[in-house]
């Protein structure tokens, strides 16, 4: 019988180790001048350096290593005076050399951390997640397997190569041990990548995406028994592609292990893939044996030695945090905690400030994207982000209900219409005719003939029983097909009744 | 035969320049002095004729906007280096085929000073031996005894100047593989310093040692080629980007007088041949009748060099060479639709590569591996940081260093074939020049038993230039006692 999660957490403590890739958004590849865009046509953005030619030699991207200080200076890292590059050798097809440059016991940052916020049962409460190092590398390429039923290499009648993402530059992201989370693990690695994210999005270094594949996460999770004080084995869960992912993967292999150790099993030490759909993790490489990698320093590059006043350059003009950021628009909003957290929760602070510097009005903005958006996103299980309408489309519904041109309700249909790919938010009114119905002589015959429809009801309101007039109101909405601004007709309708 | 191949890349320029002969006569002479002797000598994989006469009626044509001292003059380049659309093998069978995208920096710089490319030299396999007898093409001989082996890697580099089939060539210098052919050929072979000459497009043994430089069988042709090919490139991190030094400047002065030469105490006595040493020991008393002041100087640490050698070079090759896997280029073997990607890469790598390969990649493989790092590669770095140190100790008390450049002369083909550490111990004395990365020529210093003799100066760093002070000095003398580059003394080749 599987243990549930709580019974998880009131016998074994879980210790999480993040590693997360980054795709940087340099103009170029990491060590020669190729193209990296996204989704070109395969092997068109290829030269001999990231094909790996005979002969051909890497040079290094600086924008690349700029970006990386930035990073390592976002998260508190000491930048390393010398780091040097190395190669990690092993065979596979979509890599070119069959080495990858990478870094290895000499990477450009280390010992950093980032403060995290989750909410316990006690409130909101900080975890320190420490960053033991943060290193550079290029990417693969990438295989495609083509027939057999799986897309795994095995089974696979033959596979196609595209090094379009060969060399394009990785920074790696790599935590110590995080360990004292108790069952708040899967929220504190979600807030660790969703802080994580944002750093990097605030630092304009990287796309972010992590559908695709811009920013992918591994995480490393084990149990030991509360009080042993030991580190269990640990799984390593590649695949991760989202932060929802993130949350359940965790949470997944945190039972997987449990159930292991509770049948008097042992976890296996291997990598896992998640699975999207289920939720479940597929065991992949077995790690027991550590694969050797002959890792030995690049002799075609130079140690980066950045020099100390470019770094305090770099290290004044990083952007604001996004904590600190946060605190300024709870600030400026005026939001309570419970709120400001529900928004950091949802992802919706970007998308709330966005709106409301699109005119809109804080409270306003927050309601639609903590709402009806969120309610719309939840149910087709995207982000927030992903959900289908963008801030522009809000501010433009904010300001149509400002107007008096939307009710409310009409404002609900418009958002999901918007949502379902219709249109933007005129466009949607227009096609489908929305529009408050403000001729008041056709309301005030549909008040009339409702009053005329229930008499009994009428007179209670006459006599002072405004509650009553809820059913009357009721029926003029049905009259109207939802079309009438509930208010007006209220108002109406009190007044033809002696009552306003 | 004809006289124009007898003559030294210089004269050949100057007559190009006052258009007395055309760039196409020069070519076509040597062309024809390829097709008359290759047969015996095989000192080339692929002659390109038809590119090498176009490029020299280009050269005729252009005659007139140059400044290139080297302008239609034709070369010898070895195969180990990228020219876009020419075969090119590095002496394996795994890159048969494979015909570059892309021109290596070299080739650019030599294509842009209007040298004319006649072919790709023969070389032992990626250039991992010092005979040439490892090329899976089958061995190149020595033109002054054609049972002999004519040095290694750049065996086919030495021998086509030697065989006059090309007045200037390219080699590439990892131990020695310049230098010793040079020695045991009678010709003129410069390692620059590390990072002088770029390496793009250089298909890499060893990526810290590995640096291409000028041949030729004359000291000034040689610097010549130098200037031309040395400079900064972008494409390559480890290029120096600094000046570089005035070698032909140095060629011409070829002076010595106040200068201070060292000989390497460890580079000499025991394994070193008599006729070696005497050839030595005469050219230490022209260089002292020229005002030198000979110093001896002791390099301890150089006697770790070859083991050091052997562990970091070997090291990087394992690492270099796993690129060759079928995947993208060359030799492919096994791909018959039933086998997976790594059957294909081994079956490949299995029939691609020769034996001293393998030796070394397997070599290489285990020095790097988890638990033996430290005490191999890690150590060898350390013997590196000494032997370096020995260089910087010696260079504070002399200008440059000297030492003949092989303990013998050239060998039989096939006499060290089954004895690899023999062979290697061919390159005792140039090992410890690419380990510190310094600059370092060889220049005949003279015949013992017929054969030729090698004498090695060695510069500091970014030195370059001393070389040529030295080697144009000596060579000076004793091309007046010879009447003439030691070259012309080779007995006529006999066709075979």
């Amino acid at each position: 019988m599987a243990l549930t999660y709580e019974e998880v957490v009131a016998k074994y403590e879980p210790s999480l180790g993040l590693e997360v890739h980054v795709e940087l958004n340099t103009q170029t590849k990491m060590f020669c001048g190729c193209a990296t865009e996204f989704g070109a046509a395969p092997n068109t953005q290829t030269c001999p350096v990231c094909l790996g030619m005979p002969g051909a030699l890497p040079v290094v991207n600086e924008k690349a290593i700029e970006s990386t200080i930035r990073i390592g200076l976002a998260l508190n890292c000491a930048i390393t005076p010398k780091s040097r590059f190395a190669r990690k050798n092993y065979f596979y097809p979509d890599m070119p050399k069959n080495f990858q440059i990478s870094q290895y016991d000499e990477p450009i940052c280390t010992n950093g951390y980032l403060d995290v916020e989750v909410e316990t049962d006690e409130g909101s409460k900080t975890f320190r997640i420490e960053i033991e190092r943060v290193h550079m590398e290029e990417d693969t390429g990438k295989s495609l397997h083509v027939g057999g039923a799986t897309g795994r290499i095995h089974g696979a009648e033959y596979s196609l190569l595209d090094y379009n993402r060969a060399g394009i530059p990785l920074v790696e992201i790599v935590t110590k041990v995080v360990s004292g989370t108790g069952k708040y693990a899967p929220e504190v690695a979600k807030a660790y990548v969703k802080e994580l994210r944002d750093i990097l999005r605030s630092l304009g270094v990287s796309d972010v995406k992590m559908e695709q594949g811009s920013l992918r996460c591994d995480a490393n999770v084990s149990l030991a028994p509360i009080g042993s004080g030991k580190l269990g084995t640990r799984s390593e869960t590649k695949n991760v592609n989202s932060l929802r992912s993130v949350e359940r993967a965790v949470r997944g292999e945190m039972i997987r292990h449990a159930g292991l150790l509770d049948k008097g099993e042992r976890v296996i030490q291997e990598t896992r893939h998640f699975q999207e759909d289920t939720g479940a993790t597929r065991s992949g490489r077995s790690k027991e044996q550590a694969e050797d990698y002959r890792y030995f320093p690049e002799p075609d590059l130079t140690p980066v030695a950045p020099d100390a006043p470019w770094i305090e350059q770099l290290r004044s003009d990083l952007p604001e945090k996004p904590s600190v950021r946060r605190a300024r628009l709870q600030e400026q909003w005026q939001v309570p905690d419970k709120e400001m957290a529900a928004m950091v929760n949802a992802g919706a602070v970007d998308l709330v400030e966005e709106t409301v510097a699109l005119g809109a009005d804080p409270t306003k903005a927050r309601g639609w994207w903590l709402g009806e958006i969120s309610r719309l996103a939840n149910e087709a299980e995207v982000e927030l982000n992903a959900a289908g309408i963008s801030p522009k489309d809000v501010a433009r519904i904010v300001e149509l209900i400002g107007a008096g041109e939307l009710t409310d309700k009409l404002a609900r249909q418009v958002v999901a219409s918007v949502i379902a790919g219709e249109g933007d938010p005129d466009s949607v009114i227009a096609i489908k005719g929305i529009k408050v119905v403000s001729d008041e002589s056709s309301l005030i015959a549909a008040i009339e003939k409702a009053i005329a429809a229930q008499p009994e009801t009428a007179e209670k309101v006459r006599n002072g029983h405004l509650p009553a007039a809820g059913a009357l109101i009721g029926a003029v909405m049905k009259e109207t097909k939802g079309q009438a601004d509930a208010a007006r007709v209220r108002e109406l309708l009190l007044g033809l009744l002696g009552q306003a | 035969m004809s006289d124009l191949i007898k003559k030294s890349a210089s004269e050949l320029a100057a007559l190009i320049a006052r258009k007395e002969v055309s760039s196409r006569e020069v070519t076509q002479a040597h062309l024809d002095q390829i097709s008359q002797t290759d047969s015996l000598i095989h000192a080339f994989l692929h002659v390109d004729s038809e590119g090498a006469l176009t490029q020299a009626e280009m050269a005729d044509k252009n005659q007139n906007s140059t400044k290139s001292p080297l302008h239609g003059v034709p070369l010898a380049l070895k195969d180990v280096l990228a020219q876009k659309g020419i075969p090119t093998t590095c002496g394996s069978k795994i890159l048969e085929g494979w015909r570059p995208p892309y021109d290596a920096t070299v080739v650019t710089k030599l294509k842009d000073a209007g040298v004319v490319i006649l072919g790709k030299t023969n070389m032992d396999e990626f250039a991992m031996g010092s005979s040439t007898e490892n090329s899976a093409y089958g061995p190149t001989r020595n033109p002054w005894d054609t049972d002999r082996i004519p040095g290694g890697s750049g065996g086919g580099s030495a021998a086509a100047l030697a065989a006059f089939q090309a007045p200037l060539a390219i080699g590439t210098d990892t131990g020695g593989s310049i230098r010793q052919p040079a020695a045991v050929t009678g010709t003129v072979g410069v390692k620059p310093t590390y990072g002088g000459v770029s390496r793009y497009g250089l298909v890499a043994f060893s990526s810290s040692l590995d640096q291409a430089g000028p041949c030729a069988r004359t000291v000034l042709d040689t610097a010549l080629l130098h200037q031309v090919i040395a400079g900064h490139d972008p494409k390559d991190a480890t290029s120096i980007n600094a000046p570089v030094p005035d070698v032909v400047a140095a060629a011409q002065r070829a002076d010595v007088k106040g200068m201070k030469i060292g000989v390497v105490k460890e580079l000499s006595g025991e394994g070193y041949e008599k006729g070696v040493a005497e050839r030595f020991a005469e050219s230490l008393a022209i260089l002292e009748s020229q005002g030198a002041e000979i110093i001896e100087v002791s390099c301890p640490n150089f006697t770790f060099a070859l083991g050091a050698y052997y562990l970091i070079a070997p090291s990087e090759a394992s690492s270099n060479l796993a690129r060759f896997d079928a995947m993208r280029y060359g030799l492919r073997i096994g791909d018959d639709g039933t086998k997976s990607a790594e059957e294909v890469m081994s079956l490949t790598r299995d029939a691609g590569f020769g034996d001293e390969v393998k030796r070394r990649i397997i070599l290489g493989t285990y020095a790097l591996s988890a638990g033996y790092y430290d005490a191999f590669y890690g150590s060898a770095q350390k013997v590196r940081t000494l032997i370096t140190r020995d260089f910087a100790a010696a260079y504070s008390k002399v200008d440059v260093l000297v030492s003949p450049t092989t303990p013998t002369v050239a060998f039989k083909i096939g006499e060290k074939s089954n004895d690899p550490v023999a062979m290697y111990l061919s390159d005792v004395a140039t090992i410890p020049v690419n380990l510190a990365g310094v600059a370092s020529m060889s220049l005949p210093a003279g015949l013992s038993d017929g054969l030729p003799v090698g004498f090695q100066i060695i510069a500091p760093a970014m030195k370059d230039d001393r070389l040529y002070l030295v080697g144009g000095a000596l060579e000076r003398e004793l091309s007046a006692k010879w009447n003439g580059p030691l070259t012309h003394q080779i007995p006529d080749l006999v066709l075979r």
